[in-house]
């Protein structure tokens, strides 16, 4: 892997996310309405103005526009975001909460969708206009229509309203048991929510795995495999496949911010305790502390999880990292 | 127009009328009969995918309840203080789809909403285009510092989760149906940028373009007469997609409770029916009908705009 690739990668990475945080900078101070009269509009309104004028000083809003930029700066470098205004908490301990329950969910539910999805894609492809490729992309366009929360919605009905197989919402049921009954109990939260995200994402993976192997099935070292006499089922695992998984499993990186932000509104449907939730709880409360950190966040995930694709993409196809 | 044109294999008629019976054609003449000829041949590939035609059918027919729809629906049936019927009323022979906390009909509403959520739909798509294509074109034909920086913030708006920057922005704001709008417009033009300067790119160095320069054209005409007219056909069809995605955009907005409190979207309609309660009450006919309504209407722009992409892109057409 050329040293050269991965430090221009990296460089950047770090610039896009320099920009991200002088954007957050100055969308809370230029943007019509001060900083001070959006406090005012959400959370704040039941603070005494003494308070307000402490939260001021604690964020620099006091200081005039360079020197409030500093403070910013190194307030968040060192991961200080100051306070939710709803709980009194530091935001920083509020987020390290809430981020375990959202890499579980987001996790999993990337993980399922990228197999199936792909594994749809792959299916359907060979087969082109099979009864299998046609519904599969017929089913992959409405899903890929559905609203993430929608689908939530109609889930929590069907399997918890009407037939009562699983909890309704929360990541346990509190019961305080241990290990094993634990772990079952956790997952009987997670299934529907990660189900959720799955059913959202599956259509998208589906479509471009499909359509990225198409357009592998038309290159002349496919023909050519075939002319050799290579059998089908070694022309698609040796020759096909792995050149069209790569830009698919790019896409798959890049569309990361996607199921980040489909987690959203599924953990607002679940009452599922993650940074999903807080942000919507952020959002109904206007608390701007909470929600500039997570934007902040969001971007930071999106930006490691692109970068990690592009060293990944370079590590495997050198025609990339030449490029 | 000559991209738009699906089969070029086949000569162009160029004799349509008897020589004798037609005045001596002007440019403007000759190029309309070319636009409609190639609108035609378009027309006739387009008739053929089935996806594309079952989409088309739905889009028009979207289109025409956003447009009468409300006309026939009485204004107490969606009024929150005149609605006649009783709350969370299950579907009826009188409240096809039930009613809602307010007692208004969930058909009225869904109805009254097609019209927020197609408008929406269609005006986040205009600020997309306008933005995605004047930046696009910016940056591919002026290259050198422009094109740089331009395309250092296509790449960065790429990059950002939208929903995260959405929701910054939409709180800061405030929920109107404007600052929506324009939300998911700044949200989402720059994949349409990077796929006009690239096209631009191309464009600005075929020869008719060095022709019409060294004729003394300028910026303004190269851009409206040469590139612009060239970068269309691609556009074309990320025109028709943006307007299904920004549907759901809107949707998602909604549902995060960033929308617009004094109208009547189907997200909106979900999202009241989620605040007050209706999951846990089992209210199905107040989520699962306005849920129906957008995947069949982002359904159909997304049908007809892979089929379009089918014709336009050459690199997908059927081997």
């Amino acid at each position: 892997m050329g040293r050269k690739y991965l430090a221009r990668k990296t460089l950047h990475a770090l610039a896009t996310l320099a920009f991200v945080l002088a954007f957050n900078f100055f969308l809370f101070r230029v943007m019509p309405g001060d900083p001070v009269r959006l406090l005012a509009r959400g959370a704040a309104t039941h603070m005494t103005p003494q308070r307000i004028a402490e939260i001021e000083h604690e964020q620099g809003l006091d200081r005039p526009l360079p020197q409030q930029f500093v403070v910013y700066a190194k307030n968040t470098l060192t991961g200080q975001f100051g306070i939710s205004f709803v709980t009194n908490e530091s935001v920083t301990s509020v987020i390290g909460r809430a981020i375990w329950p959202t890499v579980l969910l987001v996790g999993s539910a990337t993980l399922i969708s990228t197999f199936f999805g792909l594994w749809a894609g792959i299916k359907g492809a060979w087969g082109r206009g099979s009864l299998f490729d046609t519904t599969s992309l017929f089913g992959s366009l409405v899903l890929y229509s559905a609203p993430e929360g929608w689908l939530g919605m109609i889930l929590l009905i069907i399997f918890v309203g009407t037939f009562h197989w699983f909890p309704a919402g929360q990541m346990s049921s509190n019961t305080g048991q241990t290990g094993i009954a634990n772990v079952l109990d956790v997952l009987s939260h997670l299934f529907l929510p990660c189900m959720t995200l799955v059913l959202g994402y599956i259509g998208e993976y589906t479509i471009i795995m499909r359509s990225s192997l198409l357009e592998v099935m038309g290159e002349d070292f496919v023909m050519t495999a075939r002319a050799k006499g290579v059998p089908d089922r070694l022309v698609r695992r040796s020759h096909a496949v792995p050149n069209a998984l790569l830009p698919t499993l790019t896409l798959v990186f890049y569309s990361f911010g996607f199921i980040l932000g489909g987690s959203v509104i599924v953990e607002a449907v679940y009452s599922w305790p993650g940074l999903g939730q807080l942000t919507y709880r952020a959002i109904q409360d206007l608390d701007y502390n909470v929600i500039q950190a997570v934007f902040l966040l969001f971007s930071l995930a999106v930006i490691a999880f692109n970068l990690a694709a592009d060293i990944t993409y370079g590590y495997l196809d050198p025609r990339v990292r030449e490029a | 127009m000559q991209t738009l044109d699906p089969t070029p294999s086949e000569p162009p008629v160029l004799v349509e009328e008897p020589a004798d019976l037609v005045p001596p054609k002007s440019p403007r003449r000759i190029g309309w009969a070319r636009r409609r000829r190639a609108l035609s041949a378009f027309w006739k590939t387009y008739r053929r995918s089935r996806m594309g035609m079952v989409g088309l059918v739905m889009m028009i027919l979207f289109i025409l309840l956003a447009v009468f729809g409300p006309l026939f629906v009485p204004a107490r049936n969606v009024s929150v203080a005149f609605a006649t019927g009783k709350p969370f009323q299950p579907p009826s022979l009188q409240w096809p789809l039930g009613t809602d906390n307010f007692g208004r009909s969930v058909l009225s509403l869904i109805v009254v909403g097609s019209r927020i959520s197609l408008i929406v739909g269609f005006a986040a798509t205009v600020v997309t285009m306008v933005l995605g294509a004047g930046i696009g074109i910016a940056s591919g034909f002026y290259g050198g510092k422009t094109d740089t920086l331009l395309n250092a913030l296509t790449n960065w708006f790429l990059v950002i989760p939208w929903i995260a920057l959405a929701i910054v922005m939409a709180s800061i704001l405030g929920p109107t149906l404007l600052n929506i709008i324009l939300i998911i417009g700044i949200t989402s033009w720059a994949g349409t940028a990077r796929l006009v300067r690239a096209q631009a790119l191309t464009v600005k160095e075929r020869p008719y373009v060095e022709r019409a320069r060294a004729l003394g054209g300028g910026d303004v005409h190269t851009i409206a007469h040469h590139i612009l007219p060239n970068v269309m056909p691609v556009i074309f069809a990320n025109t028709v997609l943006t307007v299904a995605l920004s549907i759901l955009a809107e949707t998602t907005l909604s549902l995060l409770g960033l929308g617009d409190p004094n109208s009547i979207s189907w997200g909106g309609i979900i999202n009241e029916a989620f605040q007050a309660g209706a999951l846990s009450a089992g209210y199905w006919w107040w989520i699962i009908p306005p849920g129906v309504m957008i995947v069949l209407v982002v359904l159909a722009f997304t049908m007809c705009g892979y089929a379009l992409d089918e014709i336009i892109n050459p690199r997908l057409r059927e081997r």
